[in-house]
This record gives structure tokens, sequence and C-alpha cells, in this order.
């Protein structure tokens, strides 16, 4: 191993933490031991397939399973999984569960089902104009899902100062995650009558509240067990039907019940990129500094809600997080159309407007005569600055980056200087680490860890962080190693579990490596000075001189006089009884006062308009 | 005494050569490669992200050759050599390729990882000394999400060097 020198605010030397070494899961990669969900295979285990709807738009009038229920091997039939209508191609209407997965995919085609064919919604735009039929009962009105209108400071002024004013309309046309790994799940009931789920699921937690509202039982009676994930991307995110019936089926026969999605299944969950058509009318001065930005998206939501309410906020909120915009307005539209839902995907809502939003900046750059890394780099907004709308920025630099890739990619000799149809640009984006807010608002922490301090001289993790190949795993093993000077290895983990360990709200929005990162950091610092005191009283050593590393606990003034990690932990033990730590983490609420009104809008009739 | 439904009955039978080891199987005779592996054979290693022959997850070496195990029907293996990514290490360790992987960050959520291992073997087995443009090649049929492939050209070609000093030291 060659450290690479980073520190420790004490000054010692990170040992884990930025040294290139093995991910803690990586072995089980490679040889093929990660066990995702659809490597579960139990005893009398059934599997189960979805009958999924052919048409966007319908009313079912009638299902008949009789037949399906009839068929040698179908152990059960499931209705009303949509229970009045189907939304979009592909929405489940019907479930069967059977010994052999073939059985139950040919049994669908003996369920009877009567549709009423209804108007097909498929755009956004023909959202707007076509209020009814109403794809949902809920929403804004109509088929508009969720409106959101934000003005920070005044817009108009802005644009009256300005000495250009660019107005241009982009579409983006959404995509899908696509991970290699299809959506799996198999639950059983438990011997004691409990429910366990294991699912390819990236939000175990919320998965467990789904699961607790729908099958109607305690939440304490369910177990989710998160299998790493052979990719997310925020395709995992949602709870899904297929999770439900699986649970549901595994209660009703106690048998374990299984079902994998086919790739094609997996486009109808969808829950991807959102189509988004946008208006951006953005003042500047002749320097190219912006005066004022308005921003109004039109977002297709397809058939149903996911975490679009989400998506329409972030859409519009980080276009003041890369360039100094002083006045900002945004308005955003989430429609229905009869499409499979889209959701979060990595970025959730925001590289949309930032494309549009990046090549408005070139088109701005042209006309000032500019150079665009010029412009951008004139515009950049800088560290710890605080944004119209709120957002404390943190050590972003994105000057010194747009600097610094001008010249590794030698961007002046290249811009403008390739033949016709070649050519180099220059982009920048910024995300944001983890959302303030959980999907359902409550103040305890977003994330929670707990650590075992073991004789042997080993320590476990528990924590219900999601391994969905970013890494989360690793990520934890290697800042409680790194506080206690061990090595990742000396770690165990039980992660993604609901049971085994508190809550973490799962992997999406960039948010584990912070938060979780943070409550197991606490964990292992209060676990830390637990066995600190002990070695201290032992050595007859001040505790402030205390040193972990390398599997031992010494005196930084002596290092030869020290014990062995796994010592340290039996002292512990031997003086305040069995070692155990918690850590959490709650995002801290910034504080703003007297930055400026945040003014609400109305939402002006303009942009219902939209053709 | 009701009929077992055809798709439950076990009624073909195989002997093939499954990671060196002579082994015997029985599976309903619908059954590709890959279902008698992972649910027969109770090898889970080999995945599969689409069974339409498009992402490349199922790959394993038939006879020494690269085939998408999804589109291989098991009643055809009988008698031949199939390697999947459980029988890669040999006498305990692991193999060179898997090493590379895993110390180089080629693998990330693993899944698609055990079908570009041994779609690496293959390669290396043909041409111990390949360019990056014939990794690039070869491993063109695997689709992978999360790496964006740079890391998994470079533990192959990390593989290269590991095989090429092993082999120095034992000659
Ligand atoms: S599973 Fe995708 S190619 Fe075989
Ligand atoms: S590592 Fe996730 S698909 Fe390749």
């Amino acid at each position: 191993m060659t450290p690479v020198g980073a520190r420790k605010a004490n000054g010692d030397e990170l040992r884990v933490i930025g040294v290139p070494r093995r991910r803690v899961d990586a072995r089980a990669k490679v040889t093929g031991q990660t066990r995702f969900a659809d490597d579960i295979f139990l005893p009398r285990m059934a599997h189960s397939k979805l009958l999924r709807s052919p048409h966007p738009h319908a009313r079912i009038r009638k299902i008949d399973t009789s037949r399906a229920a009839a068929h040698p091997g179908v152990y059960l039939v499931l209705q009303a999984l949509c229970v009045d209508r189907v939304r979009h191609v592909g929405d489940p209407v019907a479930a069967v569960i059977a010994r052999e997965e073939l059985t139950a995919f040919e049994a669908l085609d003996l369920i009877d089902v009567e549709y009423e064919i209804l108007t097909t919604i498929s755009s956004s735009e023909e959202a707007l104009r076509t209020p009814e039929p109403r794809i949902h009962e809920y929403g804004e009105e109509g088929n508009i899902h969720k409106l959101v209108a934000l003005e920070f400071g005044n817009v108009e002024e802005g644009f009256a100062e300005a000495d250009e004013i660019f107005e241009d309309t982009f579409f983006f046309q959404g995509n899908t995650h696509l991970a290699i790994e299809q959506h799996a799940a198999v639950a059983i009931k438990d011997p004691d009558g409990k429910l366990t789920i294991w699912s390819s699921t990236q939000t175990p937690h919320y998965l467990h509240r789904a699961l607790a509202k729908v099958l109607e039982m305690p939440a304490a009676h369910i177990r989710v067990i998160a299998t790493p994930n052979g990719g997310g991307f925020g395709g995992k995110s949602d709870p899904f039907n297929h999770e439900i019936v699986v649970a549901k089926a595994a209660l009703m026969l106690d048998r374990p019940v299984k079902i994998c999605l086919t790739r094609e299944e997996v486009f109808y969950c969808h829950r991807g990129r959102h189509p988004v058509l946008m208006k951006f009318k953005t003042g500047v001065k002749k320097d190219g500094a912006i005066t004022g930005m308005h921003l109004q998206t039109l977002i297709d939501g397809g058939a149903y809600g996911s975490y679009g309410v989400a998506s329409t906020f972030y859409a519009g909120a980080l276009q003041t997080t890369t360039y100094h915009i002083p006045r900002y307005r945004y308005q955003g539209c989430r429609t229905f159309t009869n499409k499979p839902p889209c959701g979060p995907k990595r970025g959730h809502g925001t590289p949309q407007p930032r494309f549009g939003q990046e090549v408005q900046l070139d088109k701005i750059a042209e006309r000032l005569k500019m150079d665009p890394a010029d412009l951008r780099l004139r515009i950049a907004e800088s560290s710890n600055a605080l944004t119209a709308n709120f957002f404390r920025l943190g050590t972003v630099n994105l000057a010194e980056c747009i600097r610094r890739v001008v010249k590794v990619s030698g961007w002046k000799e290249k811009f403008r200087k390739f033949p016709e149809g070649r050519g180099v640009g220059l982009a920048c984006s910024a995300y944001l680490t983890g959302a303030g807010l959980p999907i359902y608002w409550n103040k305890m922490p977003h994330s929670g860890v707990q650590l075992k301090f073991d004789r042997s001289g080993g320590v476990s993790i528990f924590c219900g962080a999601t391994e969905i190949g970013q890494g989360s795993d690793d990520v934890l093993a290697g800042i409680v190693a790194e506080v206690l000077g061990i090595d990742t290895f000396d770690v165990r983990l039980f992660t993604g579990d609901t049971d085994l360990g508190p809550v973490d709200l799962g992997s999406y929005s960039s948010r584990v490596t912070l938060m979780a990162g943070n409550a197991a950091l606490q964990a292992a610092e209060r676990g830390r000075a637990i066995l600190r005191d002990a070695v201290a009283e032992k050595l007859e050593v001040p505790k402030e001189r205390l040193r972990f590393a390398e599997r031992r606990v010494f005196d930084s003034a002596a290092p030869e006089k020290g014990v062995t990690f796994q010592e340290a932990v039996c002292l512990a033990e031997a003086r305040f009884g069995t070692i155990g730590t918690v850590g959490s983490y709650t995002p801290p609420l910034y504080k703003g006062g007297g930055v400026g009104p945040l003014r609400p809008i109305p939402i002006p009739p303009p942009l219902l308009k939209w053709k | 005494m009701t009929t077992l439904p055809i798709e439950s009955q076990k009624t073909s039978q195989i002997r093939f050569t499954l990671n060196g080891e002579e082994t015997d199987v029985c599976f309903a005779p619908y059954k590709t490669l890959l279902e008698v592996l992972r649910e027969d054979l109770g090898h889970t290693g080999t995945k599969h992200g689409c069974e339409l022959g498009e992402c490349g997850a199922c790959a394993v070496l038939l006879d020494g050759k690269p085939v998408l195990s999804c589109l291989v029907l098991a009643v055809d293996c009988s008698g031949r050599q199939v390697l999947t990514v459980e029988g890669l290490g040999e006498d305990g360790n692991l193999h060179p390729l898997q090493d590379a992987f895993a110390d180089l960050g080629a693998a990330q959520c693993g899944y698609c990882t055990p079908a570009i291992l041994v779609t690496a073997k293959a390669l290396l087995d043909q041409n111990p000394h390949p360019s990056r443009d014939q990794i690039r090649e070869a491993i063109s049929g695997n689709l992978c999400r999360c790496t964006g492939y740079l890391q998994i050209f470079e533990a192959v070609e990390a593989a290269v060097l590991k095989i090429a000093a092993q082999k120095s030291t034992v000659t």
C-alpha cells in the first residue's frame, strides 16, 4: 500500500481513505459469489409472472382468472393489481404463481380481460390539451400532476438591466437506466409467520413502508433485505408491484415465491429520465454577466407519480449552482401521459435543463463574440456562494475546474480548429450531495449506523445502506477502519437489511457517502473514545496521546508502548461491559435569515397554452 | 396421480465437463445452458440481463470459445467443456484476471463481471498480448453500465502483464 499522503485533522496520515486498495466486496464480485436477488433459490420456491396491459389506456371491464387458476402447476392467481384501469402498456393487471416459471408464463394467456379502450395521451402537450379523461384523480387539475412556481429576486428588473435577452426552447427526449440486472425479488413467510423479502431495490426502507401499507401488516413484522443491485441508477428506487405480489403470494401460499422481470418488463417499469420541453429566457450584459433567468419546463411524467414531485422541483433547482444568476424564476409543470412512468435517474431531473442552459450559453458566447470557455469562467459561481435560491455552494471551485480542463484538453488549440463536422465543446454541471428532506417528511435521522466491537478484534457494521455497485459497503468499512486503525478486512458488514441495521433512506441522490458515512464516522469515533479510555487507564498514558493505527493502540510519544486493537477491545469490555456504539446523520437545516424574500408566483396562462 | 406439467418434467439428461469436472444433470428439455447452470446446477455466477442474446451477461466458454449461454440449448452441450466464472481460479487462487478486476475497480456492481472475465480469458488464451483495440473488440458484446469500460480494459492489460511475468518465472 502506498499512502497518498492525505492527512486527518490531527495531522495523522490517512491509511485507508484515499489509498488505492481492493474494495471489500470485490472478491465476491469477481468470483460470481455476490448473491443478487435472482441468485436466491429456496426449497419449494414458486415462480411468479405478471399479466401486463397491451393497451396504453383502458378501463378494465372484467377479469376472469378461472382458466388460469385451473391450469396444472398453477398455485395461485392474484387479481386487482390495477384495480379499475390500466394507464400504460405494461401496467400489471394480474399475477400467476406457479411451480415453474414457464407454467406461470403460459397461464398468463389463460386470463381473460375485457378492456374498454380510453383516449391515449402520448405527450405533455397532449396532456395539457386533454384534461379529460384524467389519468389520475389526484394532481393539480386535468392531467397536470404537479406545478411548481418559484421566483427569487425580481427577474423582470434583471431583464430590464440586460443588454441582450436570449429566448430559446429545447427538448430533451428522456432515456432509461438499463441496469444490466433485471429487477427480481423473493419473498418467504418466515417460520414464525412474519414476512421476509429479498429484492433488488435501492430503497429497502421505502419498500418496507410500502409493504406495511399495502399488506396492512405492522412494519415490525416485515423484513426487507436489499440484495446487492446489479446496477440501479435510480431505476430500482420505487417500490414496485412485483415486490408486493411476491410478498402477498408468499404469505398466502406459505412457500417462497420469486419473480424476475424480463428485459421487456424492465422497460415497462422504467422510472427513467423525464422528457422535458423547456424554455429559457436569459438576460445578459455585454461582458456575459447574467442579469436574470426565467426557466419554464414541461415535463412528461408518464403514467404514475413516482418521485415526480421531487423531479419537478429538481428540474429547476440547480440552474443557479454553476453560474452566478442573481435573479431566477422557475416554473415547472409535470404531466401524466399514457407511457411507462418516469422517475429518478442519475441527476434526477437536473441534466435536462442543464443541457438547455449550456447550449444557450454557447449561443450567448457566439453572439457576444466570446470564447465559450472564457464566458463560463467569467460567470462561474464561486465557492461558498449563496445562490439566489438559497443554496450554499460549499467547495465548488468551478472556475479552477474550467481552467484546468481548458489547459489539459488543449481547448485553445482545438476550439473551432477542426474541419467541418468535428469539434470540441465545453459544458459544466453540478449536483447536490443528498436531499435535505426524506420522501416522507419527519425529523428522524436519514442514516444510522451501529457498531459491534468483538473480543476477537473484529468490528461489525450494521446499516441500512444499500450496495448498488457504487461502493457503499466499502465506504462504511473504509471509514470505520480508518478511525479505528484497523484493516477493512477486519470489518464485517450487515447492510441493506431492515431488521439488522438502523434505517438508511436508500441509495439515491448521491447521499450514502455523506449520510451513512457521517453516521459511521460518529459511531466509530464514539467507539474509539471508549477504547481509548480503557487503554489510557491501563497504560497510564494521557488519552490525547493515544493513536489508533496498524491494528494497535499506542502512545504517540513512545510508539512501542501500546496494545493490540484486540487487547484494547478486551480492556474496554472488562472496564465498561459489552461495547457497541451508534451514529446517525440528519442534514443540517440552513438558517438563511434576511437574504431576501422567497416569493411564490402564480402560474401564468402562457405555460398552459404551450403547443 | 396427476401428470406433471411438461415444463416440470426433467426428461433430458446430459453428461458434460463443467469447470473441469464430469457432471451429470437432468433438466426439462426446453432449457437453455444458462438456465441449467443456474437453476439445475446451482452455478449462479453466470448472470443474465436479457435472455435475448443482446447484453452478454450470460457468456460462458463452450469448448474454450465464448458463447451466450441464453442462446445455447443445454441438450446441445452433451460431452462438451463448459467454463464459468466459478471455474476461473486455480488451486484456491484467483485467476490473474480476477485479481486485476478486483484491484483496479473493474467490477462495480459486478453483474457484468463474470461474463467479461471468461470472455477476456478466451481472448488471452488465443492471444496472450492483445492490443487495447483487440481487447475492446473481444468484449464488445458484453454490456457494462457501471464502469464506462476503461477500468475493464486496464484490468485486462494488467492481467496480461501478470500472466506473462508468471510464465517467465515458471520457464
Ligand atoms: S442474457 Fe443477455 S445475452 Fe444472454
Ligand atoms: S459493473 Fe455493473 S454492469 Fe458492469
